[in-house]
């Protein structure tokens, strides 16, 4: 996940600091409605956690579960549709709308807030709109610039109401960084009916938000107003937003609306199932932050959904079945280890073939001269062969057998080897001495289809360039090496 | 070929008429007066120089952008009203291929125009859309993710999510772009499959050798209408001068077009 910040988001942060020294000295107690938990020991604060007896500690949970399946699920079309940024600039654009919202009767009123930062939300993705459009700037310095004014204003007026005599207790400063457990009744019975629109808005429209979200022109000659999809995207990603804010924090919204929606998007190639994995790890992330800041006194709780969220994110990027690292390694691991086994099968039929495939045994000392390879490094692999059951050893170890199986592969990979020398010679008229190291590589990777296509438009041909035979179905059906060489008519190299 | 270019013989109004369009961006226009009829049961091709508007043309007709002056119809009546009869293949970069779906669900796409506002595809609309892959050679690559798909096997999907649209007119914004030979043969082959069913084609293209085989009439463009009529007769040296003017490495390429046609 790569985040581009403009360069705004410097000064950003140099506002961050400012607001933090202003709280600093603003805020005396830290203590919200949960009460003075400073003397209480971690472990007696889990136990009050999971007991879920205390209110605050449900409306905390459920709040914040709450936020998280919303942030998801619009985090995810914000994802896809590449408009991360909107989604923080619009985080930042709704502080001075809180701080209006809580001015409109100096309470924290969460409809009233719901509402101041709703709309400054949206006159600050209209902002970027207007800039974009009327000034040659583009996208990213718009969103920057946006976004460092309205976040700056916001600051300003959440520190005037820190200095009214009401201001102290307002809890307005949990905005900022956000305290789950500052949420009430009221916060929570919002928290859901948002959620509940959301979820029900998208279900109904999902194949609409869908076809806008991948081709808005196809869309729209299917007849889908696009822009009243768009716009409706943009509302409820803005009450995602809002509703996340007093759990979250301006500053760390955002990552709530990226964080889950990126590990889903590892984790699947289709957008419903994004959206339900979405929620699920938003749900997780915002459950975990909740906890988390309840084992200490006042510790922020966004924060810890984004850690939670973060983690999920390792964790897929790691572990994904598909696009994970340590899946691509052992992909990778596995194709070379049987790369290698097929090269050892191959060299065993070399030797088989230099002379005349009597007697069927190879030992591992005629391997060994034969790739310029230690006898201990041989051994391993044809142990690697054995295991596989491509390959039986005998005489302690020292002479393979292979196994019919072993030998229907090795076959397969010297045919692919010299079909496909051939075919760069005839077809794409490459010189006979060019051909080896490509073939090299092709060998293990061409299909049974491919071969039979290789076959009949190199007119079932049984001699390579080197003029060496081309083993074919019927030496690969024998089981074993045949006891003597036919050249012609039938067994060794015919071809089918 | 003349003869099939016979206008509305069952009464029904003419496929697309565009007329007297103008479209400028930023008060500075890329098209100039467009007037166009396009008869029933014809492949077009649009051609013209880099710049000349082609695909401007064929997104201002669908709606896509907005438009200074002028009108389109499309069998008769404003694309709003019509909008199930027209089909399109938007540019194959003018999506994000790794945008979470499979090819089956990208293909379902094309069946939208025909549901309800809270339908969601039904087991027909699933039926119809595995013939449509079908038609491409797609089918085996139903549920593959679009990410893993090459280009010519992404331009079949387009191709077979507009055949899923079951439209009568149909808009192509450069099919042959960026496709393997054996795609392109497909695709030709397929344009002349759906024009034999008596729809209407309008196809962007970039290449003019080519044209002149794969298209019935062409629509020569460059900002505005150099011409348009059946292929032998527009695809002429003095035209086609006029519609590449002054460009002197596509005149050569027009010279050898044209010297090549008989």
């Amino acid at each position: 996940m790569s985040r581009h910040h403009p360069p705004s988001t410097i000064n950003c942060l140099r506002y961050v600091l400012i607001a933090l020294g202003l709280l600093w000295f603003g805020l005396d107690g830290h203590a919200a409605k949960i009460g003075e938990m400073s003397d209480t020991t971690v472990l007696e604060q889990a136990g009050r956690f999971f007991t879920f007896q205390d209110p605050a500690v449900r409306y905390a949970l459920l709040g914040s579960m709450l936020l998280g399946i919303c942030c998801g699920v619009m985090g995810s079309f914000i994802v896809v549709r590449k408009l991360a940024l909107v989604g923080d600039a619009l985080s930042h654009a709704v502080l001075p709308g809180v701080a209006l919202g809580f001015l409109w009767n100096t309470s924290k009123d969460p409809v009233a807030i719901f509402i101041g930062a709703t709309i400054a939300g949206l006159i600050g993705t209209a902002a970027v709109g207007a800039i974009k459009h009327t000034t040659k700037l583009k996208e990213d310095a718009a969103l920057g610039l946006v976004l460092a004014a309205f976040f700056s204003v916001g600051i300003c007026m959440v520190t005037m109401i820190q200095r009214l005599p009401t201001g102290n207790k307002s809890g307005v400063d949990k905005f900022l960084f956000g305290q789950a457990a500052a949420l009430g009744a009221n916060d929570v019975k919002l928290m859901a009916i948002i959620t509940v629109v959301t979820l029900l808005v998208i279900g109904l429209f999902y194949k609409q938000f869908l076809v806008t979200s991948f081709d808005a022109g196809f869309a729209r000659v299917t007849g889908v107003p696009v822009q009243v999809m768009h716009y409706t995207l943009m509302l409820m990603l803005a009450f995602a937003v809002v509703i996340a804010l007093q759990a979250v924090g301006v500053v760390l919204v955002s990552a709530m609306l990226i964080t889950p929606a990126a590990a889903a998007y590892l984790l699947t190639d289709r957008l419903h199932r994004m959206l339900i994995l979405a929620a699920i790890f938003g749900m997780a992330s915002g459950a975990a932050g909740a906890f988390m800041s309840f084992l200490g006194p006042s510790l922020p709780t966004g924060p810890f959904m984004v850690l939670g969220g973060s983690a999920v994110f390792g964790a897929a990027f790691l572990f994904a079945p598909q696009h994970g690292v340590i899946m691509r390694w052992w992909r990778r691991r596995s194709r070379s280890l049987r790369v290698q086994r097929e090269n050892t099968l191959k060299s065993i039929y070399h030797v088989l073939e230099a002379r005349d495939f009597k007697p069927e045994g190879v030992t591992a000392k005629e391997l060994a001269e034969k790739r310029r390879e230690t006898l201990e490094d041989i051994l391993g692999q044809l142990r690697e062969l054995r295991r596989h059951d491509l390959a039986t050893l005998q005489d302690d170890e020292q002479t393979v057998f292979l196994t019919p199986d072993g030998w229907q592969r090795a076959c397969a990979i010297v045919r692919n080897h010299r079909l496909w020398e051939l075919y760069l010679t005839n077809a794409a008229q490459v010189a006979a001495d060019h051909v080896h190291e490509d073939a090299e590589k092709i060998e293990h990777v061409l299909g049974e289809d491919v071969v039979r296509q290789l076959e009949k438009r190199l007119n079932y041909a049984t001699h390579d360039p080197h003029g060496k035979l081309i083993p074919g179905e019927a030496d690969m059906l024998r089981g074993s090496a045949p006891s003597e060489r036919i050249t012609d008519a039938v067994g060794y190299g015919k071809r089918t | 070929m003349s003869a099939n270019i016979s206008t509305t013989t069952s009464g029904e109004a003419a496929p697309l008429e565009i007329h007297d369009l103008t479209v400028a961006y930023q008060k500075k226009p890329v098209l100039w007066g467009v007037d166009v009829t396009v008869p029933k049961g014809n492949l077009v091709g649009i051609v013209g120089p880099n710049g000349a508007g082609k695909s401007t043309l064929i997104k201002a007709a669908m709606g896509l952008l907005p438009v200074s002056s002028g009108w389109v119809k499309v069998f008769g009546t404003p694309l709003k009203e019509n909008f199930r009869r027209v089909g399109y293949v938007p540019q194959r970069e003018s999506v994000d291929w790794d945008f979470p779906v499979n090819v089956m669900d990208l293909v379902l796409m094309g069946r939208y125009g025909h549901l309800g506002v809270f339908q969601r595809p039904t087991k027909r609309d699933r039926e119809i859309a595995k013939e449509c892959l079908d038609k491409v050679k797609m089918l085996p690559y139903a549920n593959r993710q679009i990410a893993n798909l090459s280009g010519g096997q992404q331009q079949r999907v387009f191709l077979a999510r507009a055949l899923a649209q079951e439209a009568d007119l149909y808009f192509m914004d450069e099919p042959f772009a960026g496709v393997d030979a054996a795609t392109e043969a497909a695709i030709i082959e397929l344009l002349h499959e759906l024009k034999s069913k008596g729809k209407t084609l309008l196809v962007v293209h970039h290449d003019l050798p080519t044209a002149r085989n794969y298209f019935d009439m062409l629509l020569l463009l460059n900002m505005r209408v150099v011409a348009f009529g059946p292929t032998e007769e527009v695809f002429t040296y003095e035209l086609l001068q006029k519609t590449y003017g002054g460009r002197l490495t596509i005149l050569s390429e027009v010279a050898e077009a044209v010297r090549t046609k008989t």
